[in-house]
C-alpha cells in the first residue's frame, strides 16, 4: 500500500525545460492542416476569377485582375441552361431528402424499438453495394416504363443514397433517446403511434435536421447514379461540369468557375450546421 | 364484459387505429423495407441472372444462360480485370493507412481546446463536403504539368516538374492522395468524437505511473480507442472501395488511356455502359460485391475479437 504510494509520488518527476517544443509543433501542425485543407480551395476560387492567360502566368497566382468572364461563360444560355442545372441538383436532392425522410424516419424508429436488426441490415445493404451493379436494372426498368429523362428515376435513386443514411443515422439517434417519455403518454392515454408523432418526433428535431442536412449534401453531391439516369433537361451539376472539358483542350477558367458553383452552396450549407454534420458523421461510428 | 359488447361496435376508424397500433412495427418499417427491396433486391437478382448470361449489346436482345464462364473469363483474365483487383486494393489501402495516419493526428492536434479551434474545425470540414467531381477537377488543375500549382511549389524547392495524373505510373498514387485529401477529415472527426467519448482516468492512471507522452497514446489511447478506429476503417473502406467520381472527373472513361486509374468499379461501369457486354459487367459486379462483403466480415470479426 505504501510502496505504491511512494511508486506513485517518486514518478512523475517532471523536469522544468527551458523551451517546450510542444506548443510549437502544435502550432505549426495546426498551420500546415489549414493550408493543407483550405489551400486548394482558395486556388480554385481565384482561378475562377482569371482569364486563362492569368491561369497560365505564375506571377499572377495571388495577385490579379479578377474577371467574371468564367461566370459569363458558365451561365451563358448559348452553352446550355446552368440555371436549370442548378434547379435540377436542387429539387432532386430536396424531393429525395424528403421522401426518405417519410420513409425511413417511422422505419428508424421502428427498428431501433423493436431491436429489428436483421431489417436493419438489409437496408444498409445497401450502403455496401456498389451502384453500378443496380445501374443496368434500374435504367432497364425506366426505359421500359418511359421514365427515363423524367426527374423520377433520379429522385428514386438518390433516394436509394439517402434513405439508408437516414436511417441509420436515425436509428443511433433514437437508440439514444428514453423510452420513458413515450411510456407515460402511454399512460395518460395516447396510443403507441400517437405518442410517437406527438411526443417522439418534436424530441428527434435535432437528429432530423442531421439526417436532412447530410442526406441534401450526398444527394446534391451524388455523379454516377445521374451520369447514367439524367437526360439533356434532367442534368444535374456534377454531371453539367464535364461540359467545360473538351477532346482538345479545357477551359480551365469556366471549370473552376463551374466548380465552383457546385461546391460554394454546400460550403455554406455546411459553415452553418457544421455541428449537426458532425454528429452525423460520426453516428454510431463511436458507440462501439 | 363490456369489452366483448364495445369492440363489435367500435366504429370504423377506433378499429383501425387499434389495427395500426398493433402492428405499428411492419406498418413504419414496410414502406422503407419495399422500398429497398425494390431497387436493391430486384437489380441485384437480375444481376446475378445476367453474370450467368451472355448478353451484350443491348439488355432487351436475347441472350442464352452460359453458366459460369463470365466468372472464368473474368478470373482468368489478367489484361483488364486483375490489375484493376491490384488498383482498387492500393488504392483502399494506401488512402486508409494515410487516412489513419493523418487522421488520427488532426484528431490528436483538435482534442484539447485552444484558440481558433472553432475555424480549424470548420475548414476541416471543407473537403469533405465539397462535390467529389469538383474536387477532382480542382486537382486536375493544381496537378496540370505545365500550369499546376504543385510543379510551381516544387520549382521553388528545385525539385523539377513532375507529370503526376499524366504518367500512367504515378496517376494512381495521386488520385490516392486526392482521395486521402478530402476524407482524411472524415476519418479525423470520427476519430476526434471517439477521443472525446474516452474518460480521463486511465490517461491519468498511466501518467502517474510515469508513461510518456507516446506510450500513453499507444499503449493507453490507442486500445481504447480501437472500436472506433475499426469502426472508421469500415466506413471508409466500403467508400473507398467503390470509388468512381474523382477517378472519372480526372481520367474519363476506362481509368484513362492507359486504364491506369481504372478500378474494379470503373471497369465494371466501362463493361455495362462503354462496351455493353452486360454478362460479363454482372459477373464482374458479383466479384466485386463478395469481395467487399470479404473485407467487411474480416473487419466485423476483428470488432467482436476483443469487446
Amino acid at each position: 500500500m505504501t510502496a505504491l504510494a511512494e511508486g506513485r509520488a517518486t514518478a512523475p518527476a517532471r523536469r522544468r525545460r527551458p523551451f517546450k517544443w510542444g506548443p510549437v509543433g502544435r502550432a505549426i501542425g495546426l498551420i500546415v492542416i489549414v493550408l493543407m485543407f483550405l489551400g486548394p480551395i482558395v486556388w480554385m476560387v481565384l482561378a475562377s476569377f482569371k482569364y486563362n492567360v492569368q491561369i497560365y502566368d505564375s506571377s499572377k497566382a495571388i495577385f490579379f485582375e479578377p474577371t467574371l468572364d468564367n461566370y459569363g461563360t458558365v451561365f451563358d444560355p448559348r452553352r446550355g441552361n446552368y440555371l436549370v442545372y442548378i434547379w435540377n441538383s436542387f429539387f432532386i436532392a430536396f424531393m429525395a431528402t424528403a421522401l426518405s425522410l417519410v420513409l425511413a424516419v417511422p422505419a428508424a424508429y421502428a427498428m431501433s424499438r423493436f431491436v429489428m436488426n436483421k431489417s436493419a441490415t438489409v437496408v444498409l445493404l445497401a450502403r455496401i453495394i456498389p451502384g453500378v451493379s443496380l445501374l443496368v436494372p434500374w435504367y432497364y426498368i425506366f426505359a421500359q416504363l418511359k421514365m427515363t429523362g423524367s426527374y423520377l428515376p433520379l429522385i428514386l435513386s438518390h433516394m436509394f443514397v439517402s434513405l439508408p443514411l437516414i436511417l441509420y443515422i436515425m436509428m443511433s439517434f433514437f437508440d439514444q433517446l428514453p423510452e420513458e417519455l413515450e411510456e407515460s403518454a402511454q399512460v395518460d392515454g395516447l396510443t403507441p403511434i400517437s405518442a410517437f408523432f406527438r411526443i417522439t418526433l418534436p424530441l428527434s428535431v435535432p437528429g432530423i435536421a442531421t439526417a436532412t442536412i447530410l442526406s441534401f449534401i450526398f444527394s446534391w453531391n451524388n455523379f454516377m447514379f445521374a451520369l447514367v439516369l439524367s437526360g439533356p433537361a434532367t442534368k444535374t451539376l456534377p454531371v453539367a461540369i464535364f461540359d467545360f472539358i473538351g477532346y482538345a483542350s479545357i477551359d480551365w477558367g469556366a471549370l473552376m468557375a463551374a466548380s465552383v458553383v457546385v461546391t460554394t452552396p454546400i460550403m455554406l450549407i455546411a459553415l452553418f450546421t457544421q455541428r449537426y454534420i458532425v454528429s452525423g458523421l460520426t453516428a454510431g461510428a463511436t458507440k462501439g | 364484459m363490456t369489452a366483448v359488447q364495445n369492440r363489435a361496435e367500435l366504429p370504423a376508424r377506433e378499429r383501425l387505429s387499434r389495427w395500426a397500433n398493433k402492428h405499428r412495427k411492419w406498418l413504419f418499417a414496410g414502406p422503407s423495407m419495399a422500398f429497398v427491396a425494390l431497387l436493391l433486391v430486384v437489380p441485384l437478382a437480375w444481376t446475378l441472372i445476367l453474370s450467368l448470361t451472355d448478353s451484350r449489346r443491348s439488355v432487351r436482345r436475347d441472350f442464352d444462360f452460359i453458366g459460369f464462364e463470365n466468372y472464368l473469363e473474368a478470373l482468368t483474365d489478367t489484361e483488364r480485370f486483375w490489375p484493376s483487383v491490384g488498383r482498387t486494393f492500393a488504392f483502399t489501402g494506401g488512402a486508409l493507412f494515410f487516412e489513419l495516419v493523418l487522421g488520427m493526428i488532426i484528431a490528436l492536434l483538435l482534442w484539447k481546446p485552444f484558440r481558433g479551434q472553432g475555424v480549424v474545425r470548420t475548414i476541416v470540414l471543407l473537403p469533405l463536403v465539397a462535390t467529389p467531381v469538383a474536387v477532382g477537377m480542382m486537382w486536375r488543375l493544381l496537378f496540370e504539368p505545365n500550369i499546376g500549382f504543385v510543379n510551381e511549389m516544387l520549382s521553388w524547392f528545385g525539385i523539377p516538374a513532375q507529370p503526376w495524373l499524366a504518367d500512367p505510373s504515378t496517376s494512381l498514387a495521386t488520385l490516392t492522395f486526392v482521395d486521402i485529401w478530402q476524407w482524411t477529415p472524415m476519418v479525423a472527426l470520427i476519430l476526434l468524437a471517439g477521443l472525446t467519448s474516452l474518460s480521463d482516468e486511465p490517461q491519468e492512471a498511466a501518467r502517474i505511473d510515469g508513461a510518456n507522452a507516446w506510450q500513453r497514446f499507444w499503449y493507453v489511447t490507442v486500445p481504447l480507442m480501437r472500436p472506433v478506429i475499426i469502426a472508421a476503417v469500415l466506413l471508409r473502406g466500403i467508400d473507398a472501395l467503390k470509388t468512381f467520381d474523382i477517378l472519372y472527373a480526372t481520367k474519363g472513361k476506362g481509368g484513362g488511356a492507359f486504364n491506369d486509374v481504372e478500378t474494379l468499379n470503373v471497369y465494371a461501369y466501362g463493361l455495362s455502359f462503354d462496351y455493353n457486354e452486360y454478362g460479363l459487367a454482372s459477373a464482374v459486379l458479383i466479384l466485386f460485391f463478395l469481395m467487399i462483403l470479404a473485407v467487411i466480415w474480416v473487419l466485423q470479426m476483428q470488432r467482436k475479437a476483443k469487446s
